[in-house]
Order: C-alpha cells, then structure tokens, then sequence
C-alpha cells in the first residue's frame, strides 16, 4: 500500500468574484522511500495539493470532495488530535522562501527548541531537547550548531536559513518530508548545495519526499517518478527517465521544448496563450485553450489518463484508441 | 585598472566605436554597519547592437551596475561613456536627449507598473515628456502592437493582465522613447518559463528591427547563452570572466564560472555534456561587508593557493578576446591543468 494515495481530490478557493475551480480531481500516490517530483507552472496547484495533504489550507479555501488517504485512513476526515499525532510524527514541510518560514523575533534556539518539545510525545528536559536541536543541525550540515542556535533569522544567509528549516523538518519527518521549490529563493550554486544535501538525508533516514519545482531541471536530478501539473490537474505522470525522455502529453512536450538550453540554439519558443481562469475554465480538458492538437473531443470531456507506456501515463485524448483509459 | 581597454583598442578600432563604456565604475554605499562596495571596479564595452550579458548570483552588484547606466545611481568614481561622453552622474544631471536614449526593463512587472493606471496612461507617461509634438494616442497603438499586444489592451489595468503580458507593457513603455540603449535587468526571471520564450523573441526582433543595443543582466546562464553576443561574470561587486557567449560557455577558465556552470540543474544530454568537468559548490557567497581579502572568491574556491588570499588578480586576457582574473593562469602553478576537462 502507498504510504500516501491521494484520489479525486478537490479544491477550491472562494474569492470576491467567485468560487475558483482549483484542484479539479487529482489523483497521486507516494510510496515508502519514494522521490516523487510534482512539476507545474506558477498557480497549477501543486502548493495547494501539499497543503491539502498538511491541512494547512487557507481559511477561504473550499473542500469539494476526494480523499487522502495515509494507510488506509482518510486525512481529510481525521479529527484534530488524530491528525496533530501525523503532524507531530510523520510529515513535514519546507516551503520556497526560508526567511518567511522563520519567526525574525525569535532566536533559532527559541523556535527549534518548541518545535522539537511540540513533536515529543514524553517530557524532555533542556538537555535532551538541545542535544537533539544541536544533532539536527549538524545532519543538515551546518558548522557551529551552537552559533546557529544563538542567532536570529536575518544573522544567517539564505541558504543557512534553508538548513534551519530543513534540520527543523527533520524533528517530525519521519515519513514524508514535502519540499515546496526549497531551491527556488536561493543562487544556483547554494540551490545545488540544498537539494544534495536533501537527496542524502531522505536516502539515509530511507523516508519519502515530495519535491515540488517548477524547474525541470532541478526535478530530473532529483526525483525516481514525477507528475506534471497543468491548470490544476495532472496530465502526466510515469518514471522521470521516461517522461523526459519521452514526454506525451502536449504540454509536457512543449513545457520542455520551452526551457533555454546551456547549448544555445536559440531561445525557443515558450508556448502560445494564457493559463485559463479557475473562475471559469475549460469543461474539458484545460489545456485544451493552448493545445496545437486540440480536438472537438477535447473541449467537450475530461480526458481519462491513458496509459502510453509501461507505468507512464497521459490524460489525453491522442492517446484514445478506442478503448477507454483507466484510472492509475 | 582599466584593462580590458588598453587590450583590445585594437579590436575596438576594427569594429565600430562602442555604443557605451564603463571605465573602473565604483559604487560604494556608506551604511551604518559600514561600507559595502556593491560595484568595485568594473571596466567593459557594448558595441552598437550588441546583448552585452551581465550574470552573477544575488549580491554581485549586476543590478547595481545597470541601475548606474541608467542613472538611477550615481557612481562613487570612474567613468560611463555613452556615445563618446562621460554619463557617470545621476539622471537627475543628464540632459533630456540621454535619459530618452538610455532605458530600463526591471523585473517584476507587478511593481514596475502603476497598477491605477490603465496600459494607455502608462504608456502616455513617457511619451508627454519626451515627444509631446506626436500624435501621442497613435503612437500608443504603434507602442502595443511592437510588443505584440493587441489594441484593446490600452483600456485594461495590470491586473486584468498575465505576468508576461505585464513585462510586454513595461518594454513598451522603454521603448516609447525610441532609445538606442536599454538594460534589460532580468525581464524573464519573474515568469513562467513557457511565457519567456515569446518575451525574448520580441526583445530579439525589436533589437534587430530598431537597432538597439542591449544590457541584459540574467542570474540564468541556459537563457544567458541562448541572448548575448558577450558575457560578463560578476562576483562580490568585480568582474571575474569576460568572453564571447561560445567561448564563454565552451572554455570557461574561472573556478567560479565552472563552479556555476556545473551547478546548473539541465535537462538534455547534450548540455550535460557542454558543462565543465563538476566542482561541488561549497560555501556561500560572502556578505558584502566583509568582502574576503585578495581574490573575494578564495574562500569557496577549490583550487586556492596562499598567493589567492592576499593579492587579488588582475582581469587579464587569457585567450584573444577572453579575459579572468585568476592566479591560476598567472603563475606557474599547474594545479589547474589536472582539473581541465
């Protein structure tokens, strides 16, 4: 059983103008010791698929149906203290911009230290809490755990504050840790220096990651299987070898074809129109505005996900022939 | 010292006279926890229709460097020649006929446009200082269809347009002045990359088609050597690596460049195979109030020598047209011929 298997899963934000039509039925699953990669463009609802799995959505966010389900049982429908045992033990999360994830008032030792007695389920004496911290911080190989812990936020550089964040995620991920574009605020080089460090600590501790980019790149080094995000839903998924290598669905095509490469051909040409409103989009499927291939069929239903090649999968309606796709 | 000058003089007399140059420009800011020196030292030219690319990471004073060509600041010392005059002073200084040659894109669209005024009002700004006698609402249209930006677009605010869209308005808007230089300082980084190609597409065509000359400063090396004819590599406010975009990107000699070029998360093979032979990133870049003695790159640098944290080498040229500063290429040590590709 996958240590995570969302299915269907529904979300949507009321605003001013409406209700948006974000997460229109998205189906994924993470298994034990799995990398798993989601891909997208900006507002595709990778970040709300995670924090549906967190529960931390925002206030105005509507849950329109389907389930997470973590070893069988529904996250979604879990009462509070069910789902704090998870939060406290399970999973974690880092988020894109490490300075907002800290509290600038607070001292690292102040912020690691509730948070390390927060997840503890037995009383913990100073001693112990802070040999943890100081053990944490050096597993995400920051030098001088000690000045680390006397230091507030704006005294560390980014990419220490990312090592923060990443050794304080360690105290309760001891399942899934869920990594929000943790490179994406950083310098290239600092980046590269994060996502090793990542790949090292999740292969050690053998826990699940979702890592979540919108740079290929950064995804293809990093990840055994990836899905790809379009418009809030996904339209590929498969082995990260095989998608890259042999990307089906139109916009995973073209999201590739778009990205400048190192060996200057020329920069190419990115891919025409706009993502559509989640007020009101397409019935069918959402790509369908931008879609070179777009079909009749295409605007009318939802295409089912098809599966092209050994555990690699596309919903879309090129790939119809005639007997109807199935659900992964 | 003004090097790269007195080396290539030559060079320079053989193609046509460069549209701008910088000569040993400084800027340094007086803070309260002392001096940071954003820009120290830098000396380059841009040829007449060139893209002269400016990359570094977060802190190496390229944004600093376009913000002095503009005139939004005013150098501490050195020079800016623009069209054979010295520009080094604040565009509040600069006669009309320069602030309407030289233009700027930023990078966020969202903050560099006034999101209570419509695209047309936007646009009409420029246009009423500098060619009040133009049929100024015409010119507008002409302005949106340059970008490829239908008519209708005039009536709408920023927010009723996409990110890409937005940057589209804010190249018009430079180029409403019909400018014959315009820096260019990281006009993809805020959007999505499938939108960035059509964005780079119009820049290339309107360079071509106006005869622009562009700077286009980028911390994305793929982007970089898909735009610029030249490159500049910037580290804690100094140019560490100068060279034509092929060569730049084929024969990197810096550490540093090598460092940031075999960082670089690509996608195909074949760019796998361009990149440099790999050098573990370690360290950070350091803060700009401490800037390390000698090389300020020495404390990440995997091939440092004891020469490396005392004297900070030159900008020199290396290969025709290439230039580095690196004790590597200096002395005689051959630590570094074991390390090449």
């Amino acid at each position: 059983m996958p240590l995570i298997q969302v299915k269907d899963l529904r979300v949507g934000y009321n605003v001013y103008e409406g209700l948006l039509k974000v997460l229109d039925g998205i189906n994924f699953f993470v298994e034990r010791k799995e990398k798993v990669g989601i891909i997208g463009e900006s507002a595709c609802g990778k970040t709300t698929a995670m924090k549906a799995i967190m529960r931390i959505l925002a206030k105005n966010s509507v849950l329109m149906g389907g389930k997470i389900l973590y070893d069988g049982n529904d996250i979604l429908r879990m009462n509070d203290t069910q789902f704090t045992e998870i939060r406290r033990k399970k999973f974690s999360m880092i988020f894109q911009d490490p300075s907002a994830a800290l509290n600038p008032v607070f001292t690292i030792r102040q912020q690691f230290y509730d948070i390390i007695r927060y997840s503890s389920n037995q009383r913990m004496t100073k001693d112990m809490i802070h040999e943890r911290a100081v053990e944490l911080l050096k597993q995400a190989a920051l030098p001088e755990p000690e000045r680390i812990l006397d230091s507030y936020p704006f005294q560390l550089s980014g990419g220490m504050k990312q090592r923060v964040n990443i050794a304080m995620a360690l105290v309760s991920a001891n399942e899934l840790l869920i990594a929000d574009e943790p490179g994406t605020a950083l310098d290239v080089t600092i980046e590269d220096q994060i996502l090793r460090l990542l790949k090292k600590i999740v292969e050690e501790r053998r826990i699940s990651i979702i890592l979540i980019s919108h740079a290929l790149g950064t995804i293809k080094h990093f990840v055994d299987r990836i899905y790809v995000m379009y418009a809030g839903t996904i339209v590929e998924s498969g082995p990260t070898e095989k998608v890259f290598k042999n990307p089906k669905h139109p916009y995973t095509q073209l999201l590739i074809d778009s990205v400048p490469k190192l060996t200057g051909e020329g920069v190419p040409e990115g891919i025409p129109g706009i993502v559509p409103s989640y007020l009101n989009p397409p019935h069918g499927c959402r790509f369908v505005t931008r879609c070179p291939y777009a079909m009749q069929v295409c605007k009318e239903k939802v295409p089912p996900s098809y599966e092209v090649e050994q555990l690699h999968y596309a919903s879309c309606f090129l790939y119809d022939n005639g007997e109807n796709g199935k659900d992964e | 010292m003004p090097l790269v000058f007195s080396m290539t003089t030559e060079k320079m007399e053989r193609m046509s006279e460069p549209i701008l140059i910088v000569e040993n420009v400084k800027k340094y800011f007086n803070t309260a926890r002392g001096i940071i020196k954003a820009v120290d030292g830098v000396s380059f030219f841009v040829n007449q229709g060139e893209v002269f690319g400016v990359v570094g990471e977060s802190g190496s004073g390229k944004t600093t460097l376009g913000n002095m060509v503009v005139g939004i600041y005013t150098p501490t010392s050195g020079k800016i020649i623009y069209k054979g005059q010295d520009i080094a002073k604040h565009a509040k200084e600069r006669p009309k006929w320069l602030k309407k040659d030289i233009q700027i894109v930023f990078q966020n669209p969202a903050s560099s446009l006034n999101p209570r005024r419509t695209i047309r009002q936007t646009l009409e700004v420029p246009l009423k200082v500098h060619m009040p006698s133009s049929n100024i609402a015409e010119r507008v249209d002409k302005l949106l269809e340059m970008v490829d930006l239908p008519p209708e677009f005039a009536e709408r605010y920023p927010d009723e347009l996409g990110g890409g869209e937005k940057q589209l308005v804010a190249i018009a808007r430079a180029l409403a002045t019909e400018p014959s230089f315009v820096v260019l300082d990281e006009p993809t980084s805020a959007l999505d990359v499938s939108v960035q190609g059509k964005i780079i597409k119009i820049l290339m065509n309107l360079k071509k088609r106006l005869n622009l000359s562009y700077m286009f400063i980028t911390h994305n090396l793929s982007l970089m050597s898909n735009v610029a004819d030249r490159v500049a590599i910037m580290y804690l406010g100094k140019v560490r690596e100068l060279a034509e975009t092929r060569d730049f990107f084929l024969n990197p000699m810096h550490p540093y460049t090598r460092m940031l070029l075999s960082s670089i998360p690509v996608i195909t093979d074949e760019e796998e195979k361009l990149k440099p032979k790999r050098i573990e990133s370690m360290g950070e870049i350091a803060g700009a109030l401490n800037i390390p003695p000698g090389c300020s790159f020495h404390p990440r640098c995997p091939f440092v020598m004891d020469v490396c944290r005392s004297v900070d080498p030159p900008l020199n040229e290396l290969a025709p047209a290439h230039f580095c500063s690196c004790h590597l290429y200096t002395t005689s040590n051959n630590a570094y011929d074991k390390y090449k590709k």
